[in-house]
């Protein structure tokens, strides 16, 4: 019986093109799909959830971005200190992002070729990042490198700052993307196995030339997404940079700690005008996601 | 751990695992390990004084109770879009489908002031709850419910969406014509199946709404006992220098993350075998 109606509704949904059945196979398919109240009840609540939560915030950004006029938006992005900010925002991710990248390679390159012990634990070591809090990454720096910290004393002595400078502020980026490209590369890498690896180096391939002619091609989306996110955050972190900072302005305000003075300031055009050009670069970043994903799935 | 692999005729075991293990350490486990350090210089009456302090513990209740409503509400939310986006069609779809990870690439202090312009009392939003339920959104335990609602979202939909697309139509179409109704079908067919990702999506949504700062400190109005999470605590006391004070607090966030760590690798080796995925 029941085999029966399966091939009912199979046939059903193979009638060809001029049936012009609508829908995904679940709404084609009559034991896969809700009443028609049902559905507009489901859509309508998920919907309405997702204007409220994720898509109007989002216009929120550019509507108050620009509500004194485009004037006022474009002089709070060209003034000194914004342009400070954005150049140290650069600063943290040009140095965070590659090195994440060669962490993340070699990682993956690690787990996923070989068998060793202990590797379950490594691998959940590399997660460990995201589930710390950033208030406690900017903590832990703090505590290393802090006037109070252990190397505290030593610091002072040769004069070199880290806390409340760039470099504290590129210890803590690094912390916080420190997990993005392994992450991406670890099941990628898994799943490919290691045959055609293995065969180049039969065949007499060295170490570099099987790395770079059979695995980087294999997992160069992979490695993209891994890396477009991985900028995400490094650009857009607030927590753990707020606190290795200083907030000094000009200096070592990064773009998001800027947004956080000027809204303090009550300067809200401003705000939001930096906070757009934020808000664009996760955009660009759901842009490539999208994109790559197409190329991996489609 | 051992370093001796088994024989493999890749090259490269010892470099990479080297260089793996010496960054590991240096950028995350030497420091986070000054957390223990620095804690184990109070005696256990001075720790406890400090992380049972009356305003630290009024911040636990907020953070991890507005941490689980979050969860919750994007379990039961989260999901229904999951099913949206798997199962009808409608337009702008792919849109939407996109923008579910927004919470993820948005930066948190961004997706702060952008709530509190929606939700603060003069809001686009906020004008209108307060109008008409008297509810005061933002500024308040609400308005934290709110932030750790937006940025917990991506983890329900994204550990339910890909198990509901591989799920084959064959169990329900033998519930169906076996004489189940379509919510006996969902109930005792469907959630089953779906179950494990739904309570790790849970899962991740909370563990990251605990330690959530940036989204979270511009629509709290963090006012002491009532809208304080602890994450700005720790926050309040480096502001007083009170390094050994923001390190103990420090220490409870983390002890309850590992724990959740944990939880969240069971969940999801619970789920890889219910459904045979590995992610």
């Amino acid at each position: 019986m029941a085999g029966a109606a399966t091939a009912l509704l199979r046939g059903a949904r193979d009638l060809g093109p001029h049936a012009r059945v609508r829908g995904t196979r679940f709404e084609r398919n009559i034991a896969t799909r809700e009443a028609t109240w049902v559905k507009w009840a489901i859509l309508g609540a998920a919907l309405t959830f997702f204007t409220v939560f994720i898509f109007l915030p989002l216009v929120a950004v550019f509507v108050e971005a620009l509500r004194k006029g485009l004037e006022v938006y474009w002089k709070a992005l060209v003034e000194p200190d914004a342009l400070a900010a954005v150049k140290l925002t650069l600063i943290a991710a040009a140095i965070s992002v590659p090195l994440n990248l060669v962490f993340g390679v070699a990682a993956a390159w690690t787990i996923a070729k070989f068998e060793f012990r202990g590797k379950q634990l490594l691998t959940t070591l590399i997660d460990l990042p995201f589930s710390i809090s950033p208030v406690i990454v900017g903590l832990i720096y703090v505590l290393v490198f802090g006037a109070n910290g252990w190397f505290g004393a030593w610091l002072i002595e040769h004069d070199i700052k880290i806390i409340f400078a760039v470099p504290g502020i590129v210890l803590a980026t690094i912390f916080v993307t420190f997990p993005f490209v392994a992450r991406e590369l670890i099941p990628l890498m898994q799943a490919q196995g290691k045959e055609e690896e293995e065969a180049a180096v039969v065949l007499g391939a060295r170490g570099w030339q099987t790395f770079w002619y059979v695995t980087l091609p294999n997992i160069k989306w992979g490695l993209l997404y891994g890396v477009i996110l991985c900028n995400a955050r490094a650009m857009g972190e607030f927590g753990a940079v707020s606190v290795v900072s200083g907030h000094i302005r000009g200096l070592t305000n990064t773009l998001p700690l800027h947004v956080e003075i000027l809204y303090n300031e009550y300067n809200f055009a401003a705000a939001f005008a930096a906070a757009s050009l934020l808000a664009l670069l996760a955009l660009v970043t759901l842009v490539v996601k999208t994109f790559v994903e197409s190329r991996v799935h489609g | 751990m051992s370093t001796r692999a088994t024989f493999s005729v890749l090259p490269g075991f010892g470099l990479s695992l080297g260089y793996t293990l010496v960054y590991l350490s240096v950028i995350v486990l030497i420091p986070l390990s000054a957390v223990f350090i620095r804690t184990a210089e109070l005696s256990f009456a001075e720790f406890w004084a400090v992380v049972t302090a009356p305003r630290v513990v009024a911040s636990y209740r907020l953070s991890f109770g507005a941490s689980l409503g979050a969860a919750a509400i994007n379990a039961v939310f989260g999901l229904m879009l999951a099913w949206a986006l798997v199962r009808y069609s409608f337009p702008g779809k792919r849109i939407v489908d996109a923008l579910v990870d927004l919470p993820f690439a948005l930066p948190t202090a961004v997706a702060g002031i952008s709530l509190t312009a929606l939700y603060a009392p003069n809001g686009w939003l906020g004008q209108y709850i307060q109008g008409v339920f008297g509810i005061k959104v933002a500024f308040g335990p609400l308005g934290v419910l709110v932030a750790l609602v937006f940025i917990g979202l991506p983890f329900v939909v994204r550990t339910v969406q890909p198990i509901l697309e591989d799920m084959e139509t064959e169990l329900e179409e033998a519930a169906a014509s076996l004489g189940a109704r379509r919510w006996q079908t969902f109930r005792h067919v469907v959630l089953p199946i779906l179950l494990p990702a739904l309570l790790t999506g849970f899962a991740l949504a909370f563990a990251r709404a605990v330690g959530e700062y940036g989204s979270v400190i511009f629509i709290a109005g963090n006012i002491p006992f009532v809208s304080e999470i602890t994450p700005l605590m720790i926050i309040t006391q480096l502001e007083q220098y009170d390094y050994t004070g923001a390190t103990a607090i420090a220490v409870v966030m983390l002890v309850v993350s590992f724990a959740l760590l944990l939880v969240i690798n069971g969940l999801q080796a619970w789920a890889g075998k219910r459904t045979g995925r590995n992610r």
